[in-house]
């Protein structure tokens, strides 16, 4: 499928042009996610902790790991098959109905190696950048939430982010951003690049695309979660 | 030169070209024409390589290009500039870097070096000023020129071009058509094109292949192709009364019966002397 470059420069380039556009391109939606995320975290489990009983620093160890484990993860994985998956299956769509893929092979250029290759590296390497981007503005998300509406003070929401923390926890969410990056990048590649039509069909396969994509990796989720978690 | 042998080629249960031979010449331009359906576009993407041929061979300089694995493909490959149909040039780059494209990814030249040739290319197919333009910012006349653009900057051998008129008025397909024979003859290139522009034809056509439901009906150039006895071609070329009243009237220049100083003006002339006999004339 994949084969040697032809001019490594013209691949890095594209590989730069990729990780800007998947990284920087959303990192702006990723930030308000993550921030909301966090912020309603804390409200919502000091609402759920009633009992006296119940140090307040539990809520800041409940929103990490709660951050660390799933929101920022999966969620944000979610909501970048939607912005990211949906530019790559209409970019590649766009290419493949305006003969642009086919301009490409003529030239004797393969278009797999070419277009495809650098969004999936490009999703590796930026996409787990994201999530732990998100990890650390959601736990700062639910700080600002808990100091702003009184639940906590900062001094003990700091505290009870140190408690009972276990590092496995940021390893295992590592493991499934770099899963979801693959199929966020490789299932919008796919329904893009073998798209037949014209713009009706762009559109379907871009929205086919993200519906998959968020499946698999809800599936993925799942699978990862009860195999790589000690239950 | 491109021969093209016994080449064979359906989708599923339809058969869209049944053996089809050729001899493409270089220098000179090698149209295929035919109604929409015919199978010319299905028959250039199997001589390019876009679809695999269910049998038959695509022979560059006697070299089997359909027997060729990726690396020699590749190769032939560079040799060869295509224009398509809607110029597919990339959205996201310049006018510049699109012609530029093909220099970054196949030679190690200084970027001075690669600017000078795109800007001899895009001069020679007269667009200027027009570098820093997106190809949304086009015309469709000028987007068919940069992607003509694109397809000579590497001085290919062989030339390609899917209907390279479509969607453009009659001036400026004049303008391509002519652009192409002064590209093909000047660099010597074997030219490919795919048209059922009459004018082209006639303009440009040195050799013909007219195809009729994924068949060689007819074969020869621009000057045998008025007199053709093939039915199918005649209904298919002077399908406009325009265009048969033009073959009549060559065919009574040809014959002596009228003179030759008369003009094409006096066929869109209604009032104009009747230049065709009645039948009973005839």
């Amino acid at each position: 499928m994949f084969s040697k470059p032809e001019n490594g420069k013209m691949y890095w380039k594209e590989l730069i042009h990729q990780c800007t556009e998947i990284g920087f391109g959303s990192l702006g939606i990723v930030a308000i996610i993550s921030v909301f995320i966090g912020a309603v975290s804390t409200i919502q489990t000091a609402y759920q902790l009633v009992s006296p009983l119940i140090p307040p620093s539990t809520i800041a160890q409940i929103v990490r790991d709660t951050v660390i484990l799933e929101f920022a993860p999966t969620l944000v994985c979610i909501v970048l098959a939607g912005v990211a998956g949906s530019r790559i299956a209409s970019e590649l769509g766009n290419m493949r109905v305006s003969e642009q893929i086919d301009a490409l092979e003529i030239m004797g250029i393969n278009t797999k190696t070419y277009l495809i290759l650098p969004k999936i590296v490009a999703a590796l390497l930026m996409i787990p950048l994201l999530v732990v981007i998100a990890m650390a503005l959601g736990i700062w998300g639910g700080r600002l939430a808990g100091v702003a509406s009184g639940i906590i003070s900062g001094s003990i929401y700091d505290k009870g982010l140190l408690e009972y923390f276990v590092p496995f926890n940021v390893i295992f969410a590592l493991i499934k951003a770099y899963v979801f990056a693959f199929i966020i990048s490789s299932v919008p590649a796919f329904y893009g690049y073998f798209v037949k039509g014209g713009a009706l069909e762009i559109g379907r396969a871009s929205t086919k695309a993200v519906v998959i994509s968020c499946i698999l990796i809800l599936f993925a989720d799942y699978i990862l979660s009860a195999l790589l978690l000690p239950t | 030169m491109i021969e093209v042998k016994n080449i064979k080629k359906s989708f599923g249960d339809k058969t869209v070209i049944t053996d089809v031979s050729a001899v493409m010449k270089a220098g000179q331009c090698n149209l295929i024409i035919g109604t929409s359906g015919s199978g010319k576009t299905v028959l250039m993407k199997c001589m390019v390589g876009l679809f695999e041929p269910d049998s038959g061979e695509v022979l560059y300089q006697g070299e089997n290009f359909t027997k060729m694995k990726g690396a020699e493909k590749t190769e032939i490959r560079k040799e060869i500039g295509m224009l398509f149909q809607g110029s597919a040039l990339f959205d996201s780059l310049t006018v510049e870097q699109n012609v530029m494209f093909p220099l970054s990814m196949f030679t190690k030249d200084s970027f001075k070096k690669k600017l000078d040739r795109v800007n001899e290319v895009l001069n020679r197919v007269n667009i200027v000023d027009a570098n820093k333009k997106f190809p949304s910012e086009l015309s469709g006349g000028m987007k068919k020129r940069v992607a003509l653009a694109r397809a000579i900057v590497l001085n290919p051998k062989y030339l390609f071009c899917d209907e390279p008129n479509s969607g453009l008025d009659p001036q400026t397909s004049l303008v391509i058509d002519r652009l192409i024979k002064e590209i093909t003859v000047e660099y010597n290139i074997t030219t490919v094109i795919n048209t059922h522009d009459m004018n082209s034809v006639m303009e440009i056509g040195n050799y013909i292949l007219y195809m009729y439901k994924g068949n060689k009906e007819w074969e020869g150039n621009n000057k045998e192709i008025i007199f053709s006895k093939n039915e199918r071609l005649n209904d298919f070329i002077f399908a406009s009364e325009f265009l048969q009243d033009a073959k009549d009237m060559r065919m009574l220049e040809e014959t002596g019966k009228i003179s030759n100083d008369r003009n094409m003006d006096e066929l869109l002339d209604k009032d104009a002397p009747v230049l065709i006999p009645p039948p009973d004339d005839k």
